[in-house]
């Protein structure tokens, strides 16, 4: 076995040194009904040849977005990462270090984070940001715990425009906690009202929303601390801020996002990267590892995790969350990626990807049938088909396109959008991939 | 002399007419080594005897500071929220936390008094 | 270049001999943050400029400067590898921090998670344009049902505290589903933090339960906990002072006959991997951190993956998206309908950790059946000689042979004036990554060490000589050198205590006006 160094007489001389007879004696705790003496029912260890064939045969299986017209988006975007970055995040000093609690043996992992929260504060326009969550839909969860938290209130306000996942992992992490999460229908094009009263710990918006609407929340941020709630924006294409005015200047308290389509694959749906920024008021109650600088005994800059009294290692049942790890090397890329995009690359990055979408939209509004249903959006829109959009997406699949998403997928239950379809566009899109598009939706509806 | 009291969680407490000022004792200090922050109840409020009336922490270690008497918060210390050394350079003194408005001048009688809280502390190790 | 005042570090060192000019020594090279490096308008990316297009942004465009920094691909490159060379890692030394499993990780798993058809995959593509991915999820699942012995693995956890949220969650599920509102849960004081932190985020009230003499859970006083309000016991197993908990099976029957589900943490299970199936020790629930047993690597935090075995009590509760066979071949259960009608709902986006699984069944092929026993065997026998060689002069906790780690606490340091912090500390000076630290809580200043089944016998020898002689030393009353450790790092011992009263989480540039007042 090429990953175990021991040898036969190496395991002699050790089962000796211990004064033991077999292995087997260092397992006598274990009862001797759970004890087994043949191996698992399962194959036996195989070379890197015989792996590497197996695993590439289940990979090519899969039609690889890279391979087609590629539109699809909802929560997750294939974006161009350049190759510095894998290359930078597979260096063993930072792919098999563990988190950086030993800050002497780990400035490189610390500074790269604070780097990373500095960037992500930047971004979405906030004070403060963590070290990363898992994911845009459980840091949204954790933004509505850390609500409950500071306002002592009992009811989060989802809005309708907020990504379906994020919606249902928000009311699975409340199901046991005594918070009442009011979900409001998905309306895509609708200026939705929105209620608060004085039980409304904070009120969930998304920005572009899940139909790719793009909307100023700043008068809903008015209202909300008015009534002495928080406003929550949830961002799923972290590109877009690019572009968009950020979530801090709208007035949001807290900001959930994907931060996936920088520096990430699309990895079928994870790993990625959960983005959290708040007000430094509140730091306290920010749920994650949080890295700050301070000085060694030399006097010199460093850095170490800090206010680690909220974490579950210090704090127990009273911490602010149950996380330990998060997402660290997607951070990391995250990092990477938008160092090497800078202020430059990065906001000619979001435009490309508008223009792709403008350019997309109107082919696709122009085929007989086909409704633009989104009014002002960043790189995804919703259309209205003639027929069913899940039937759409099925026979553009067919006809080698990856046309986007049917809202039937997420929302099975809501008759009134069985016709939407999601269609996003970023810079990978190619004049060709559009009219490719253009060509097989014209064909399909004809 | 005022009547000076302690628990076994290591709060003191000052009866100081019908208002009773609080804090932690040198040992609790010491336990918890440098103090980072402090979270003090808002004045006006209730605290019950204990219950949780405030929170110390040091960098690797958080611990609640349980109100030793039941009553209602008159004045809390903002210089060490601003400054948690001071509950380390002088935790009797400067380093007070809050003080209370009893519901009962009694409530003092079941805590121990100076000698019996350092025999106490003795017998922590 | 922008000379921000509060960057600049390269005053040298003051430690000893070593002074110089740039504060770089050999290969430890100082490194300003990506900030105090900036060159407005270079990028390390080439794009072009998009056409001339109206905008439909309805008037939200950003018109404020975002604050990014630009630097080319050269110096981005130099940034991150000269911060890559600051840490520790596998791939430099044995790093045998108790209870994180810190094993080689394989490169094939790298590769093999960077193949376009499961790196350039999306989750919501067409079902008949996934089914590679799908036949992964479903393999790795029945791989992880075997090894367990369990009948249903929920994959989406993203961790192994999200696992044990997804676990604990199927529990509350199961009892109210019985209309039953226990609400109090066992924790050991030797857990660790995430399980309370877990429980309380269910909802449920915490209630330790304490270690007997040998290390292992108290049955007596388990039993005296157990009550018709206790919905659930969480045990680690092997337990975090490195030791199977030998009354399991009794602490099974207590805990069902109660009417209470047995929980596992399951992040030690490197222990028994192909040698002992959980579900033949009466638990009802566990998780595995693919990220220790299975090798998917660390990442300096992340990210993990934390998949869930379930008992056929828990298994209808399992979070969605299920994986099921069809007349269609594989699809995804997405929704609280039909088989999953009973699920406890959507605990992360999308499907779980993808990349993570292929690495994980990656590593679980190369091993196979036999190769999965011997890394059980070989992590406690390394384990054992480790304790044996460590025997003489640190203070062992509780006697006897352990599995894949061994505690030891600071009795051994008695009266030398030398912290576990400090010893720790000194060890880095050594080359070597310290053990953990002051955990497991249930013995005084704990060092835990697991050096897991990837290190060689010469690297264990070498590793236990340095203890033994730091040992020997603080014993000796040479101390000097223990309370100034670390000294040889690229930064020595950091002020926690300052950076916690007075948090700075981001980088900022200097006001304008204290800059023209410099």
């Amino acid at each position: 076995m090429r990953y175990l160094p021991l040898t036969p007489a190496d395991r002699a001389e050790m089962l000796a040194a211990i004064g033991a007879t077999s292995i087997d004696e260092l397992f006598a705790d274990v009862p001797a009904t759970a004890r087994r003496a043949g191996l698992v029912d399962l194959p036996l260890a195989q070379g890197e040849i015989e792996v590497e064939r197996a695993l590439s045969k289940m990979a090519a299986k899969n039609i690889a977005a890279g391979s087609v017209p590629f539109f699809i988006g909802g929560g997750a975007y294939r974006h161009h990462v350049p190759a510095a970055v894998d290359h930078l995040i597979q260096r063993g000093e930072f792919l098999t270090s563990y988190t950086p609690y030993q800050p002497e043996l780990a400035q490189g992992t610390l500074q790269a984070l604070f780097e990373f929260q500095t960037q992500v504060a930047l971004l979405t326009g906030m004070e403060v940001a963590n070290a990363s969550l898992y994911d845009g839909a459980t840091a949204c969860a954790e933004a509505v715990a850390m609500a409950h938290r500071i306002t002592r209130r009992g009811k989060a306000v989802l809005s309708g425009g907020l990504h379906p996942h994020y919606r249902e992992v928000c009311a699975t992490y409340a199901q046991f906690s005594g918070l009442e999460v009011e979900a409001l229908d998905p309306s895509p094009g609708i200026v939705e009202k929105i209620d608060l009263d004085n039980e409304t710990a904070c009120v969930v918006v998304q920005n572009p929303d899940f139909f790719g609407e793009l909307r100023d929340w700043s008068a809903l941020a008015a209202r909300c601390h008015q009534q002495g709630a928080l406003l929550i924006v949830a961002v799923t294409e972290i590109v877009s801020l690019g572009a968009v005015k950020p979530p801090g200047a709208m007035g949001a308290d807290i900001v959930a996002a994907e931060g996936q389509g920088i520096g990430n694959a699309l990895n079928f749906g994870g790993p990625y990267v959960g983005l959290f920024a708040a007000r430094e008021q509140h730091v306290r109650q920010i749920p994650g590892r949080l890295a700050g600088q301070t000085t060694d005994t030399d006097g010199r800059r460093g850095w170490v995790l800090t206010l680690s009294t909220r974490e579950q290692h210090i704090r127990r049942e009273k911490a602010t969350s149950n996380i330990c790890t998060n997402s660290g090397l997607c951070a990391l890329a995250f990092a990477i990626h938008l160092a090497l995009l800078g202020e430059t690359g990065l906001t000619r990055l979001a435009r490309l990807n508008h223009a792709a979408a403008c350019n997309l939209a109107d082919r696709l509004a122009a085929v007989p049938g086909v409704r633009l249903v989104t009014g002002s959006f960043f790189n995804e829109f919703a259309l209205r088909l003639p027929i069913p959009a899940a039937e759409a997406v099925t026979v553009l699949a067919e006809k080698g396109v990856l046309g986007g998403v049917a809202a039937s997928r997420l929302y099975p239950e809501r008759d009134d959008l069985a016709d939407l379809l999601l269609v996003a566009a970023t810079e990978m899109v190619t004049q060709q991939n559009i009219d490719s598009y253009s060509d097989a939706l014209a064909e399909i509806l004809r | 002399m005022p009547t000076l009291r302690f628990t076994k969680d290591h709060e003191w407490v000052r009866l100081d007419g019908d208002t009773a000022v609080i804090g932690i004792t040198d040992y609790a200090q010491q336990q918890l080594g440098d103090i980072v922050y402090v979270e003090l109840p808002a004045p006006g409020s209730r605290v019950e005897t204990g219950k949780e009336a405030a929170v110390v922490e040091s960098a690797k270690a958080a611990s609640e500071v349980y109100a030793p008497v039941s009553g209602e918060v008159v004045a809390v210390n903002g210089a060490i929220a601003d400054d948690p050394a001071k509950v380390n350079a002088d935790p009797m003194g400067d380093g007070w936390f809050l003080t209370v408005k009893l519901d009962d001048l009694k409530a003092l009688d079941g805590l121990m008094d100076e000698a019996a809280y350092a025999a106490f502390v003795a017998e922590q190790g | 270049m922008t000379g921000w005042s509060q960057a600049l570090s390269a005053h040298p060192a003051p430690t000893e001999d070593a002074a110089t000019l740039t504060g770089n020594r050999g290969l430890q090279l100082e490194e300003k943050l990506i900030f105090e490096q900036d060159s407005a308008g270079l990028s390390g990316v080439d794009l072009p400029e998009p056409p001339v297009h109206k905008s439909r942004l309805g008037g939200l465009e950003r018109r404020e400067p975002i604050g990014l920094p630009g630097l080319s691909e050269p110096q981005v490159v130099r940034h991150f590898t000269r911060l890559s060379q600051k840490n520790y890692a596998i791939d430099s030394g044995l790093y045998p921090l108790g209870s994180c499993t810190m094993k080689h990780n394989p490169r094939i798993n790298e590769k093999m998670a960077r193949l376009p058809g499961f790196a350039d995959i999306h989750p919501l593509q067409p079902a008949s344009t996934i089914q590679g991915a799908l036949e992964l999820i479903d393999t790795l699942a029945h791989w992880l049902k075997i090894l367990t012995g369990m009948p249903a693995v929920a994959l989406s956890p993203a961790a192994g505290a999200h696992g044990e949220l997804c676990g604990m969650m199927t529990i509350r599920a199961a009892l109210t589903a019985q209309g039953d509102a226990r609400q109090r849960i066992l924790v050991p004081e030797s857990a660790h933090g995430t399980n309370p932190a877990t429980a309380a985020t269910c909802g449920y009230a915490i209630d330790p339960i304490p270690n007997n003499a040998r290390g292992r859970v108290d049955l007596a006083a388990l039993k005296a906990k157990l009550g018709g309000d206790v919905a659930a016991l969480m045990l680690t197993n092997p337990n975090t002072c490195g030791l199977f908990e030998d009354e399991i099976l009794e602490i099974a029957t207590a805990v069902h006959a109660a009417g209470a589900f047995f929980y596992c943490d399951g992040a030690n299970f490197n222990a028994i991997v192909g040698r002992v199936r959980p579900a033949d020790l009466g638990i009802d629930a566990l998780h595995l951190n693919l990220h220790k047993t299975f090798s998917t690597p660390h990442g300096g935090g992340g990210p993990g993956s934390g998949p869930v075995a379930l008992a056929t009590a828990l298994a209808s509760h399992a979070p969605l998206p299920w994986v099921v066979h069809g007349d269609k071949g594989l699809s995804l259960l997405e929704h609280a309908e039909g088989l999953a009608a009973r699920t406890i709902g959507r605990l992360k986006g999308f499907h779980g950790q993808m990349g993570m699984f292929v690495r994980a069944l990656s590593y679980i092929m190369s091993h196979g059946a036999d190769g999965l026993k011997q890394v059980a065997e070989d992590a406690v026998l390394n384990a054992n000689y480790l304790r044996v060689r460590l025997a003489g002069t640190l203070s062992q906790s509780y006697p006897g042979s352990c599995m894949h780690e061994v505690l030891f606490d600071d009795r051994f340091l008695k009266d030398t004036g030398v912290t576990t912090l400090d010893f720790a500390k000194s060890l880095i000076d050594e080359g070597f990554h310290p053990m953990t630290m002051y955990f497991p809580l249930v013995v005084h200043g704990a060092l835990l060490i697991e050096p897991t089944e990837t290190e060689s016998k010469a690297s264990l020898d070498q590793f236990a000589d340095t203890v033994n002689g730091l040992a020997v030393r603080a014993k000796s009353g040479d101390i000097a050198g223990f309370h100034a450790a670390p000294r040889l790092t690229p930064r020595r011992r950091l002020d926690e205590t300052g950076a916690a009263r007075k948090p700075l989480l981001r980088w900022r540039p200097e006001s304008p006006s204290r800059e023209a007042a410099e």
